[in-house]
């Protein structure tokens, strides 16, 4: 244990809290201020290089850097679990520059980082979430290139995205839109949601929290303020709908949650469980409570 | 049950020291050291430095090591250790025109003033593998191994005179520093330059190659490449004068290439260039050939589609230590994004089952 906090201490001598300098940290906190103050744009900014590679949440990370101060409760979590290997590399990279304390707990982190989900439990005002974002740009398989898509935004010219989710209609009578399902920000920019189940989409919607989206190799940066409308694209007769797993949890047997399939024996028999573990726990604890009452 | 996710932070953990036990190898082996690397592995460290960006030896080296010879993954170290130091201030252009030179040669004039000067290259020696490396005790010896002592002029100035080369014009704003502002594109031709130097020498090379095969051809003559020192000179403001503060080896390459004219500009010479980070020929002479096809834009000449004439296309796609990163992504879970993709394509295989009992 000694050993541990010597380390620590050594680490945080070494680089500045939290690891980014307060130059680089000031930059990304002028961009977000920016990307809060015009929901869903998305706002160019001089990614640095982290000790992480690209594409492993450089951008999320560096959100999270210039957000953390030392009373900040930290909850990392990747694909809802907060023990998959990158959340437990990313929450220890924080812990040693920054010495924050972490949780499991969603109620109580001050500071969320995500990659992938959106956690079941509400979240509240004065909480952060911060998406990892590898591909920023919800028009980007559609026109590769920035400078038309950065033209296309300007003049909310989203006639290519409809024409897609209509093509999907006419040829498999769905939106073949799983996750990443974009939606439109405030009634003005189309955004991408980052690569969360279209399931997380309503969550989005009027949260009270502050959602923040870190790009770092595609150098941007965008944000949803609380209680901003966040609509999921769709068409009138073909209205948006959330999807998962038609089955029950197996470990808290909750089936209003985001379930992961799971293969559980050599024959292919498949179970399905929670894919955010602190909502499992949690309602693990509540089932057990029922029963010794 | 549940076991597949659990277990992370041990998992890591006892990867990552087995990981630098084999790193070491067999311990009855000698341990290289750093020397070792900088001295004899002196390319490799090279390359690490120029797309690291980062002017280093030691600390190439050392990522060298840490990398087990990963180059790609010593660049990253590198790179993540820039960031972290501060930008106190800017050197002054470097002059190439004063560099002293280890290397200099031109495919366009046979005789040129300072004279060719072909120093240690790989060039015209036959590849065969040479077993006299297999004894460890070899020294050799060479009878010429100076750097020249007196800078030599450029070779393109000479065309320069005759008006027969397009003239660089200095536009007098300062370029951007790309690892400080992002890029937005179209951007200047300083700061496609300043990502080319630190582009993924590979990239580079496929792409310059296919100009040369005809994607965008514009043939290129080797007007010159020279490779040796330069001074870095800093102006401290509080002493009012400019301060040598080191010295380092570059590579610089400029390329000859014809330009047709267009309606507003008679036929020309016109210049690709490459400036690269050490003893970094093949990646300078690539980088000369995409920056000339770049250019078709400000020359007025056509457009073909080919992929190196495509600046949003080369520059952002050069960077090796984005494009690992994002291609080994996906090594990371994707669980919860892959079984929104199965609920989907069952529920779509299910309903076009539906439909063909229908008919």
């Amino acid at each position: 244990m000694n050993d541990m906090s010597k380390d620590k201490n050594i680490d945080i001598q070494i680089y500045n809290f939290a690891y980014l300098d307060e130059n680089t940290k000031r930059m990304i906190r002028r961009a977000l201020l920016k990307a809060l103050c015009i929901p869903g744009y998305q706002v160019p900014f001089s990614s640095r290089e982290m000790p992480m590679p690209y594409g492993w949440g450089t951008g999320g990370i560096q959100v999270t850097s210039a957000c953390l101060i030392p009373k900040d409760v930290l909850k990392v979590i990747d694909q809802g679990a907060d023990d998959t290997t990158n959340a437990v590399s990313i929450r220890k990279f924080f812990q040693k520059t920054a010495n924050v304390a972490v949780t499991e707990k969603t109620s109580d982190a001050s500071l969320i980082q995500t990659r992938h989900r959106i956690p079941e439990t509400k979240l509240k005002e004065q909480q952060i979430l911060v998406y990892q974002v590898p591909i920023p740009e919800p028009l980007r398989f559609l026109e590769p290139r920035e400078t038309e898509t950065r033209k296309m935004h300007a003049l909310s010219e989203y006639g290519l995205m409809f024409v897609k989710l209509y093509e999907d209609i006419a040829k498999h009578g769905h939106i073949e839109t799983a996750y990443a399902y974009p939606v439109k920000t405030n009634g003005n920019y189309v955004t991408d949601p980052s690569p969360i189940p279209k399931f997380d989409n309503p969550k989005m919607n009027n949260n009270p929290a502050i959602q923040l989206f870190g790009a770092g190799r595609e150098q941007r940066i965008y944000a949803i303020p609380p209680y901003t409308n966040v609509k999921s694209l769709d068409f009138e007769d073909y209205p948006f709908e959330a999807m998962k797993a038609n089955f029950k949890c197996s470990i808290c047997g909750s089936s209003d949650s985001y379930l992961d399939e799971i293969i559980v024996s050599d024959d292919g028999k498949r179970s399905y469980i929670c894919s955010d573990t602190d909502y499992c726990k949690e309602q693990t604890q509540l089932n057990s409570k029922e029963e010794d009452q | 049950m549940y076991v597949a996710v659990k277990g992370g932070e041990k998992a890591i953990d006892n990867a990552h020291s087995w990981m630098s036990e084999i790193r070491r190898g067999d311990p009855s082996v000698p341990n290289v050291s750093l020397n070792q690397i900088t001295e004899q592995l002196t390319l490799g460290v090279d390359r690490v430095m120029s797309e690291g960006s980062l002017y280093d030896k030691d600390l190439a080296a050392l990522a060298i090591k840490q990398s087990r010879g990963d180059l790609i993954e010593a660049i990253f170290l590198l790179r993540a250790y820039r960031t972290t130091l501060k930008r106190f201030s800017y050197s002054k252009p470097i002059d190439t025109a004063n560099m002293l030179c280890l290397r200099r040669i031109s495919a366009t004039f046979k005789d040129i003033p300072g004279g060719q000067k072909l120093g240690p290259t790989f060039d015209y020696t036959h590849r065969l593998l040479d077993f006299k490396l297999l004894a460890e005790n070899e020294t050799p010896l060479s009878p010429t191994q100076q750097f020249e002592n007196k800078k030599v002029p450029h070779v393109l100035s000479f065309l320069n005179q005759e008006d027969l080369m397009q003239k660089e014009k200095d536009n007098n704003l300062d370029p951007i520093d790309i690892t400080r502002e992002p890029i937005s594109f179209p951007t200047s031709r300083a700061a496609r330059l300043q990502a080319l130097s630190r582009g993924d020498e590979g990239f580079l090379l496929g792409l310059a190659y296919s100009t040369q095969r005809g994607y965008a051809r514009n043939h290129a003559f080797v007007g010159e490449l020279r490779i040796g020192l330069v001074e870095i000179e800093l102006n401290i403001p509080e002493l009012g004068f400019d301060i040598n503060v080191a010295e380092i080896i570059l590579t610089e390459c400029e390329t000859v290439n014809q330009f047709q004219g267009s309606k507003i500009e008679p036929p020309q010479f016109t210049r690709g260039y490459g400036l690269v980070f050490g003893q970094t020929e093949r990646k300078a002479l690539a980088m000369a050939l995409i920056d000339r096809a770049l250019r078709w834009k400000e020359l007025g000449e056509d457009y073909s589609g080919a992929p190196a004439q495509d600046e949003e296309f080369v520059i952002s796609h050069c960077d090796n230590i984005q494009a690992t990163g994002f291609l080994e992504h996906i090594k990371l879970p994707h669980y919860v994004d892959f079984q929104s993709e199965l609920e989907l394509i069952r529920k779509i295989r299910a309903d076009a089952k539906r439909n063909v009992k229908r008919l």
